[in-house]
């Protein structure tokens, strides 16, 4: 009688834990299913559709033309392989610069804090503002950047960065690398703060020297932040249009267009849905090849546990 | 790290770590001082680094040629509005996914953890004919609507790290007590969340304030501009008058600024628990 009395009780809680459990749940995941996975399924059919927004009276499927016609548009190998530069040169860079930062920051110092809270500024703005701000620095005529480098002396002419094919990636991808570079610093630092002094201590017993020490301990110890951040930026730099889209909006003559660029000028200029589409598809593919071999290459380490 | 190190490195280092603050700090340098220069200096050479004559004409221009105190406010409005909501909605979500064991919840983080991998361009138009059919096209609640949304999952996954590091046994306890769970919840967890459901707050803030394509596409009317929307039409509207655009640059950069330099502690915190634990 009384086991009886205990156990309906204890299934009576079970089943009002599982109740709150959906409850709680319920909101997120209703909203994100209904407003961002019906979406993005819908845009993978949108791929092999007639879809155009001017001529919404004509939509049926079309097989892989879309993404036919998006493999003969002159500007579609361009963009690729921008996109390729935009991601590698970008991540490299920044990488590099802001673990160097993180390596300079680790040590306690007077102001430590104000300086990380200024380093971490970009992180603030949009992307379309901080193209923005780099289209005027590095504008043809009055520009403060070609004005810098007469000073200097490394040039005579100013250089017409935004509207000269062969310059324009270097501008958009030095504005990409000022942006992203705090993202490596603080998350490095963050990492490097939790590598215990003692395994140091006895190094210096073994007599290593310092470069030894960074690559032979700090960089096997932090590698799992290094691997989830550099794969996180991957896909980030991947779909980042916004801020060549206000710098350059892909000029001159589609020079500067990455994937996502070209992807977004499809919607908004020309309402070509099922061609945007399709760009996103390969852009997704792209990526989801990248992280098979990334996580394939990577699979000794441990990159986060997701 | 104990070694001595000799004066010359010690000097190396504050010149690059000098050499790199002025680099970050230059480029809204640059954006303020010409937001103060009148028109004529902008345009002619020599370059001044510190303006000759402040002036702060190009703000007065800005808001007597456009309505940019709406577009502010609509700014305001939206993300604010989108905030909270997410910040109710994903305080449920991830405290449930970061104290309850039950079956599938590691799949619900992966199906949040997708989205942010997909690109979300893909769904753009489907979600924007989806809008107009819902006849939400052009109105603010449904902008505030999908920002919501898109905010959720990352947040989620943010405040989910935060969750872990509160001992269950406060909310235990707490029920003991007489609590019911959602009680426990608001009334003892959240006051020592505080820290992790601000930075959550303020990153999603910070996310709507910033967002431009989808804004760019669904808002159309003049009185619904959000600030984002109406830059974007002021590049093709004056061919980027300098002086304008970086007095809008500098409106629309302050807040975000602000919030940023006073949380920053947290919204790193947030962020690289949000790495690590995914």
């Amino acid at each position: 009688m009384s086991t009886q009395a205990t156990t309906s009780k204890s299934s009576r809680k079970s089943a009002s834990a599982l109740w709150f459990i959906l409850g709680c749940l319920a909101p997120a995941i209703v909203l994100v299913l209904g407003f961002t996975y019906y979406p993005m399924l819908r845009g993978i059919v949108m791929a092999f559709q007639n879809y155009t927004l001017f001529d919404l009276t004509n939509v049926h499927f079309i097989g892989f033309d879309n993404f036919k016609e998006v493999l003969k548009s002159d500007n579609f190998l361009l963009a690729l392989k921008n996109s390729f530069y935009w991601v590698v040169v970008s991540l490299v860079l920044q990488f590099v610069i802001g673990f160097g930062i993180a390596l300079l920051l680790r040590k306690q110092f007077f102001g430590r804090g104000v300086y990380q809270g200024m380093i971490f500024f970009p992180w603030a703005m949009s992307g379309f503002l901080i193209g923005l701000i780099w289209r005027w620095l590095f504008n043809g005529q009055i520009g403060v950047i070609n004005d810098l480098l007469i000073k200097i002396g490394i040039i005579d002419m100013p250089i017409a960065f935004l509207s000269s094919p062969s310059w324009g990636m270097f501008a958009v991808i030095v504005a990409n690398v000022w942006y992203g570079i705090a993202f490596f610093a603080i998350m490095l630092l963050a990492a490097l703060q939790s590598v215990p002094e003692e395994i140091y201590e006895a190094a210096a017993v073994d007599g290593t020297n310092r470069l030894q020490k960074l690559f032979l301990i700090t960089v096997p110890y932090i590698m799992p932040t290094i691997l989830t951040t550099v794969m996180l930026r991957v896909i980030w730099i991947t779909n980042f249009p916004d801020l060549i889209y206000s710098m350059t909006n892909g000029g001159p003559a589609g020079s500067t267009h990455i994937l996502a660029t070209f992807m977004m000028d499809k919607i908004l200029y020309g309402g070509e849905y099922g061609q945007a589409a399709a760009v996103g598809i390969i852009m997704m593919v792209l990526l989801v090849l990248f992280m098979f071999f990334y996580f394939s290459a990577s699979k000794h380490e441990k990159a986060g546990d997701f | 790290m104990t070694d001595k190190r000799s004066a010359g490195e010690r000097i190396v280092r504050i010149l690059v770590m000098a050499a790199f603050l002025i680099v970050v700090i230059f480029p809204l340098y640059w954006m303020l001082i010409t937001s103060l220069k009148p028109k004529k200096d902008i345009f002619s050479l020599p370059i001044h680094y510190w303006p000759k004559t402040l002036t702060f004409e190009n703000y007065e221009n800005i808001f007597k040629i456009t309505k940019f105190h709406i577009y502010i406010i609509n700014s305001l409005v939206v993300s604010l509005g989108a905030a909270l909501v997410v910040l109710t909605i994903s305080t449920l979500s991830s405290y449930v996914l970061a104290r309850f064991k039950f079956r599938g919840s590691s799949q619900v983080m992966f199906f949040f953890f997708l989205t942010q991998v997909i690109p979300a361009f893909i769904g753009f138009a489907p979600l924007y004919l989806m809008m107009s059919k819902l006849n939400l096209v052009n109105s603010l609640s449904g902008l505030a609507l999908v920002y919501t949304v898109m905010a959720i999952p990352f947040s989620t996954i943010m405040l989910k790290g935060f969750f872990q590091r509160v001992p269950s046994s406060l909310e235990e306890a707490a029920q003991i007590d007489g609590c019911s769970r959602l009680g426990a919840l608001v009334r003892v967890i959240m006051p020592v969340m505080l820290p992790g459901l601000s930075a959550t707050f303020i990153f999603s803030f910070v996310q709507n304030w910033n967002e431009l394509f989808f804004s760019v596409m669904v808002i159309d009317s003049e009185k619904l501009k959000t600030i984002p929307v109406a830059m974007n039409s002021f590049i093709t509207k004056f061919d980027v008058d300098w002086g304008s655009m970086s007095a809008a640059t500098v409106l629309s950069v302050v807040p975000t600024l602000i919030l940023f330099a006073l949380c920053q502690k947290l919204i790193v915190q947030g962020l690289t628990q949000g790495a690590e634990k995914g």
